[in-house]
């Protein structure tokens, strides 16, 4: 495959047509992995031995958690792509995403403290992972503030960029923190450890409790997509309305 | 056919009710803007059809 087949679905008419018969397909696949999912791990999981059935929350903390950070880089590759190859689906598709990072933001924020109340004793600590996971909701809100303070689209879309290239330190540490800032409540991988698959470890999150949560992180990232794609096509419209509006001032 | 959820019955049940809230919210808000946006744009190109 060509690779620069792909930069023609930077066109506007070429990524409304495309996503016009891959949106329904995405959809449908997120909602029925979501379902399984979820209806597999609250209905027929075993409560763990220790956590009881608080373990239940995994299915929704670590799939949002995880999502709420990847949307993020995924809105840092696209910012870099405007930044640097200048088109308008990339820098929209950043904007596309950030309420569905922001919302996954908070899902993973709330299952937390609910489940941390009960295991650690608290709801809230500033733990490295917990504060930097914060921090990254924060810019979340900045970043969706400036899109809609700034009148051009294209300013907006530049200063937006380089906000996103600053808060990817914060997705970074929220992800990483915990490999090397050992002074947190909040545990390391446990859930893809490597020692774990190639057998270095037996402790990981058991097959029981793994499967529904794999397809469960499955239905998150079909989700995401599904919504960004979905977004982004009302970003390209209201994007044209603005500039028919603007042709129309003028003749 | 609910699972026994113990004593943890509030957090768990709370976890899933306000997860799934929140997800139900943001698709109703988006496909709400996609439906408007493109009414919108639709009944912009067709005015300058007629026009």
């Amino acid at each position: 495959m060509r690779l620069n087949a792909l930069w023609e679905y930077a066109n506007p008419v070429k990524f409304m047509r495309l996503t016009d018969r891959v949106l329904p397909v995405v959809s449908v696949l997120a909602l029925a992995a979501m379902v399984v999912g979820l209806v597999w791990g609250f209905f027929f999981t075993p409560d763990d031995f220790r956590q009881g059935s608080t373990v239940k929350i995994i299915y929704l903390h670590v799939p949002s958690a995880m999502m709420a950070i990847s949307a993020w880089f995924m809105m840092l590759v696209t910012s870099l792509i405007w930044l640097i190859r200048r088109h308008h689906v990339s820098a929209l598709a950043a904007k596309a995403a950030a309420p569905v990072g922001a919302v996954m933001t908070i899902i993973g924020l709330v299952t937390g403290a609910i489940w941390g109340q009960p295991m650690w004793g608290t709801w809230w600590a500033w733990d490295p992972r917990l504060t930097s996971f914060l921090i990254l909701f924060l810019f979340y809100l900045g970043y969706i503030a400036l899109w809609e303070a700034v009148e051009d689209g294209d300013t907006a879309a530049d200063l937006t960029s380089a906000l996103c290239l600053v808060g990817s330190v914060f997705a970074f540490l929220s992800r990483y923190a915990v490999n090397f800032w050992n002074q947190g409540l909040h545990q390391g991988a446990s859930v893809l450890r490597a020692g774990a698959l190639v057998g270095d470890t037996e402790e990981r999150v058991s097959n029981v409790f793994a499967v529904p949560l794999f397809i469960s992180m499955a239905g998150f990232v079909l989700f995401f997509i599904a919504l960004v794609l979905l977004r982004t096509r009302t970003e390209i419209r209201l994007r044209r309305a603005k500039a028919l509006i603007a042709r129309e001032r003028l003749s | 056919m609910m699972p026994e959820l113990g004593k943890y019955a509030g957090e768990v049940l709370s976890s899933y009710a306000a997860s799934l809230v929140l997800l139900a919210g943001l698709v109703i808000v988006s496909l709400r803007a996609s439906r408007k946006a493109k009414a919108a744009l639709e009944a912009l190109e067709k005015g300058r059809q007629d026009g």
